[in-house]
């Protein structure tokens, strides 16, 4: 996924254009008494802060499967699909990056890899098996949060990047879980509940 | 008065018993995309959450609203939270919620079990 891939209604256009003022012209608007003006800016401002978690789970992916392709662990073949894995996060994240920043919005900074080596426990990493069983619950715990979020973006061109990037965390999962010889899912409607 | 006996006692069986090990299960396949119970990562940890004034995990860097937020967190400030984080705490930045009351209880009894260890 890249920037043109992302569809902005035409009010999101127009903010977009504002850049950094858009925060001051919420507060003008409240102080001129358009109150449905501000209220709107307001929502835009909450999809950002979505946006900025999103993006924080994809900086953590990716610093993941550097944690991965970095520990000498992974057969060839596995190592090659962790990197295609962690192109597509960084898809999600230069994507992400460039709406929060039409938006308005600033976006969240990556931390140092040691700071999430640290918050992953790399250090218990031992085989193979440990890395795609970590992979696995984090694109399952993407999915989860992205579906999950879905209902709170006020701006439905949003919600549907979220369902967008939900299901490449889903076939991520699918093809960990495969990798791992795990059984499919017996049940429907097995994500996001 | 048989009437109003009958109705407590369907009340009282309405009522959710928390259970901490279905908890446990929603926490995993919810909440563990972003938080854990022992680490900061794109959320706050989580252990001894309950007790905890909001915005003060160490370490962690929260939204100039939660920082600022008087509450803390007990059974219902967190179901409150959980229900609808932004009505909460408006400015805050957790997107997601959990709308059932009973997975709420039961989140909140788990997390309740990681908070004395």
């Amino acid at each position: 996924m890249n920037e043109s891939n992302i569809v902005l209604p035409a009010r999101r256009r127009f903010l977009g254009t504002a850049g950094k003022a858009t925060l001051s012209a919420a507060a003008i608007a409240l102080l001129a008494g358009n109150e449905a003006l501000a209220q709107s800016m307001s929502g835009t401002m909450q999809d950002v802060g979505i946006l900025n978690v999103a993006l924080g789970l994809e900086h953590e992916a990716i610093n993941a499967y550097q944690l991965g392709a970095m520990s000498g662990l992974l057969q060839k073949q596995v190592l090659d699909v962790a990197v295609l894995f962690q192109s597509h996060h960084k898809g999600h994240r230069d994507a992400l990056i460039a709406t929060i920043r039409k938006l308005g919005g600033t976006p969240v900074a990556e931390k140092p890899l040691d700071d999430y080596a640290k918050a992953l426990k790399a250090d218990t990493l031992k085989s193979q098996t440990d890395i795609l069983e970590l992979a696995a619950r984090l694109e399952l715990g993407a999915t989860n949060a992205y579906l999950g979020v879905i209902p709170a973006f006020k701006d439905a061109g949003l919600a549907k990047i979220a369902g967008r990037l939900a299901a490449d965390e889903t076939m991520h999962w699918s093809i960990l879980s495969s990798a791992m010889g795990k059984p499919m899912p017996m049940a429907a409607l097995t994500f996001g509940a | 008065m048989r009437i109003l006996i009958a109705a407590l006692a369907l009340a009282a069986g309405a009522a959710h018993a928390a259970d901490a090990a279905r908890g446990k299960t929603l926490y995993e396949s919810r909440c563990t995309g972003c938080h854990s119970i022992d680490s900061n990562r794109v959320g706050p940890a989580h252990r001894g959450v309950l007790g905890r004034k909001a915005g003060t995990a160490r370490g962690y860097d929260y939204s100039p609203a939660l920082k600022a937020a008087a509450v803390v967190w007990d059974a219902r400030s967190l179901e409150r939270w959980l229900a609808d984080p932004e009505r909460l705490i408006p400015g805050q930045r957790m997107g997601y919620s959990v709308p059932d009351a009973a997975d709420r209880a039961d989140l909140v009894e788990y997390l309740r079990t990681q908070s004395t260890r």
